[in-house]
C-alpha cells in the first residue's frame, strides 16, 4: 500500500518565478503538495527580521528560511503542519498566514506564531539554478 | 441459556436438521424465548434499532456501489449521476448520508443509556468494550464514506484525519504515506477508502454478532441493575413482549428518519461539500459532521506543548484518550450499584456529563478563537476529570438509596 512508482516519480520539479510580481503569492504542486511561493515586499521582510527570537514558538530566523541573495522569495509547502489544511494568505494577526481550519496562525515568514500547529511551515528542498528559475526537490 | 428452550422439533424434517445444524433451535432460543426483564423501558429499544440502522445502511450502500466510481476524476460526478439519473437514486443516497447521522444519533443515546443505568458494570464489561470497539469502527467507516463524495469538505476531512497519525512519534509519516498511498491525498487514497468503506460495514456486523452473544451470557441489564432472581417473576419472552416493543420504537425513529431523507436530506451535510475536491483550496469554514464534533472539540483545545510533547501529539493523545478511555469505564466506576436512579451523587453528575458533552458538540462547530478556545479547554479537562476523577471518588463516599429486592417488586410492587 506504499506510494507506487508513478506516484515518486513527480519527486523533482523546475518552476519559473519570472512572473510573479512584488506582493504576489502563486501556489504550484509539487508531489501533489501545494507549495506557496510569495514575492514578498520590503515591509514584510522588514517585519520578519525584526521578531525577536524569544517571541517564536519554532525559533528560526527569518535569514534561515529564505536562500542568501534571494529573501524576497518564500518558498513553503502549504499545508498546515497542524494537520495539513492550507492556511489563508495576508491574514491573521501577523500579516502572514491563517489557518482556517484549527487556528494557528503564521508571520510573513511562515513561522508558527499561535494555536496549534507545532512548527513553522516546511521549507522544501529547493535550488536557485539562475535568477527566476527554481528546483524544488 | 438453552435451559430456557420450549423447543421440540415438529416434523421429521426439523428433528433431522436439528440433530445436525440446530438453527431453529438457535433461533428460538435466542430470538424468541430469551428471557428478558420485563421492566425495561424504551431505551432499551435502541440495540434493536441499531442493528436496523446497520441493516440500512448496508443495503443501501451496497446498491449505491454498483453506480459509483472511485476514482478523483469521476466520483464526484457519479455522485451526482446517482442523485439525478439513477432510479431511486436521490433516496437511495439520502437514506444512506441520514442513514450515518441517524445511525450516530442512535448509538450516542445507547451509550449514554449504558452509561446511566451502570450497563458497563460486571458482568457485562466484554459487552461494553465489544461496544466501544463497534463505535470505533463506526467512527472509521463513517469517516471513510463521507470521503467518497470527492466534495470539499471530503477531501479536506481525509487531509486532516490521515494527518493526525503524522503526529505519531518516528512511525508517523511512513504511516501517513501508506495510509494516503501517496504524499498527498489522490486516487489512491480514495481507492483504499472505497474499499475500506464497503469492507467494515461487515466487520461491524461480526462484532455486534459477539456483542449480542456477550449480551446472552448474562442477560440483559434493566433500568434498576438488579439481576434476575426468578426466571418466571422476572422476566418475559423477548418474542412476541420485547420484538414488539422494538418494532414500535423502529417506527418512531423513522419518523424523524424519514422526514430528514425525503425533506432535508442535505441539512446535516455542508454546502462546500458540493464543491470538488481542490487540494489548493480550504474552505474558510471547516468542520466535521455534527457526530465528530465534541472530539474535534478535544483535539483542537490543545494547542500548547507539554514537557517534551509537542501541541500536535498531545492535541491527539487527548483526542485518541477521549475515545479510549471508555474502554476503562468498568474499571474506573467503582460503584457496585448499577443503575443511576439509586445514586444520589452520581445522578448529578451524570448530567453534568451529558451538558459538558453537548457543550464539546457546541464548540467543535465554533471558530478556534476568543472564549471559545478557553471553553474548549475547560470542557475538555471536565471529560477526563469526570472519569479519572469523579467516578472512582463517588463510589467510595456516595450512600446509595436501598434497592428493591428484585424486578418482580419494583414492577408490581412488594406483595402483602
Amino acid at each position: 500500500m506504499n506510494p507506487d512508482a508513478s506516484t515518486l516519480a513527480l519527486a523533482s520539479i523546475e518552476f519559473d518565478l519570472g512572473a510573479i510580481e512584488e506582493g504576489q503569492s502563486v501556489t504550484i504542486l509539487w508531489r501533489g503538495l501545494p507549495v506557496f511561493v510569495r514575492h514578498r515586499t520590503q515591509a514584510e521582510i522588514d517585519e520578519a527580521k525584526a521578531v525577536p527570537m524569544s517571541d517564536l514558538k519554532d525559533p528560526a530566523t527569518d535569514e534561515s528560511r529564505t536562500k542568501e541573495g534571494h529573501e524576497q522569495w518564500l518558498i513553503m509547502i502549504a499545508n498546515c503542519t497542524h494537520l495539513g489544511c492550507i492556511p489563508v494568505g495576508e491574514s491573521g494577526e501577523f500579516d502572514g498566514w491563517a489557518c482556517p481550519c484549527h487556528g494557528s496562525q503564521f508571520d510573513t515568514a511562515g513561522r508558527i506564531r499561535k494555536g496549534p500547529a507545532p512548527t513553522n511551515l516546511v521549507v522544501p528542498p529547493y535550488e536557485f539554478i539562475s535568477d527566476t528559475l527554481v528546483q524544488i526537490g | 441459556m438453552s435451559e430456557h428452550s420450549t423447543y421440540t422439533p415438529g416434523s421429521g424434517i426439523e428433528k433431522w436438521l436439528d440433530e445436525r445444524l440446530p438453527i431453529i433451535r438457535f433461533s428460538k432460543e435466542h430470538l424468541m424465548d430469551f428471557p428478558t426483564p420485563k421492566n425495561l423501558n424504551y431505551w432499551w429499544t435502541f440495540g434493536a434499532i441499531l442493528v436496523m440502522c446497520l441493516g440500512i445502511q448496508i443495503v443501501t450502500g451496497v446498491i449505491l456501489a454498483m453506480h459509483y466510481t472511485p476514482n478523483i476524476g469521476m466520483a464526484f460526478d457519479s455522485v451526482e449521476h446517482i442523485r439525478r439519473d439513477v432510479n431511486g437514486g436521490r433516496m437511495i443516497q439520502s437514506f444512506h448520508a441520514v442513514g450515518a447521522s441517524m445511525f450516530f444519533a442512535a448509538v450516542y443515546i445507547h451509550i449514554f443509556r449504558g452509561m446511566y443505568f451502570g450497563s458497563y458494570k460486571a458482568p457485562r464489561e466484554i459487552l461494553w468494550i465489544l461496544g466501544v470497539l463497534i463505535f470505533l469502527l463506526m467512527m472509521a467507516t463513517a469517516f471513510m464514506g463521507y470521503v467518497l463524495p470527492w466534495g470539499q469538505m471530503s477531501g479536506w476531512a481525509a487531509t486532516v484525519i490521515t494527518n493526525i497519525f503524522a503526529a505519531i512519534p518516528i512511525v508517523g509519516t511512513p504511516l501517513l504515506e501508506l495510509l494516503r498511498g501517496g504524499f498527498s491525498v489522490g486516487n489512491p487514497t480514495l481507492n483504499r477508502f472505497f474499499s475500506l468503506h464497503y469492507l467494515l460495514p461487515f466487520v461491524i456486523a461480526a462484532v455486534v454478532a459477539l456483542h449480542i452473544w456477550a449480551l446472552h451470557v448474562p442477560g440483559n441489564n434493566n433500568p434498576i441493575g438488579v439481576d434476575v432472581k426468578d426466571t418466571k417473576r422476572d422476566t418475559l419472552p423477548f418474542h412476541p413482549y420485547y420484538t414488539m416493543k422494538d418494532a414500535f420504537g423502529m417506527v418512531l425513529f423513522l419518523i424523524p428518519f424519514a422526514w430528514f431523507a425525503f425533506f432535508a436530506p442535505d441539512i446535516l451535510g455542508h454546502p462546500d461539500n458540493y464543491i470538488q475536491f481542490n487540494s489548493q483550496v480550504t474552505p474558510a469554514h471547516i468542520v466535521p459532521e455534527w457526530y465528530f464534533l465534541p472530539f474535534y472539540a478535544i483535539l483542537r483545545a490543545i494547542d500548547f506543548n507539554l514537557l517534551f510533547i509537542d501541541s500536535k501529539l498531545l492535541g491527539v493523545i487527548f483526542f485518541g484518550g477521549s475515545i479510549l478511555i471508555l474502554f476503562f469505564l468498568p474499571w474506573l466506576d467503582t460503584s457496585k450499584v448499577r443503575s443511576g436512579n439509586f445514586r444520589p451523587m452520581f445522578k448529578w453528575f451524570y448530567w453534568l456529563f451529558v451538558v459538558n458533552f453537548v457543550a464539546l458538540t457546541y464548540l467543535g462547530a465554533q471558530p478556534a478563537e476568543g472564549i471559545y478556545v478557553i471553553l474548549s479547554k475547560i470542557c475538555t479537562a471536565y471529560y477526563f476529570i469526570h472519569f479519572i476523577v469523579i467516578l472512582p471518588v463517588l463510589g467510595r463516599i456516595e450512600t446509595p438509596r436501598p434497592l428493591p429486592t428484585s424486578i418482580s417488586e419494583s414492577v408490581l410492587g412488594k406483595a402483602h
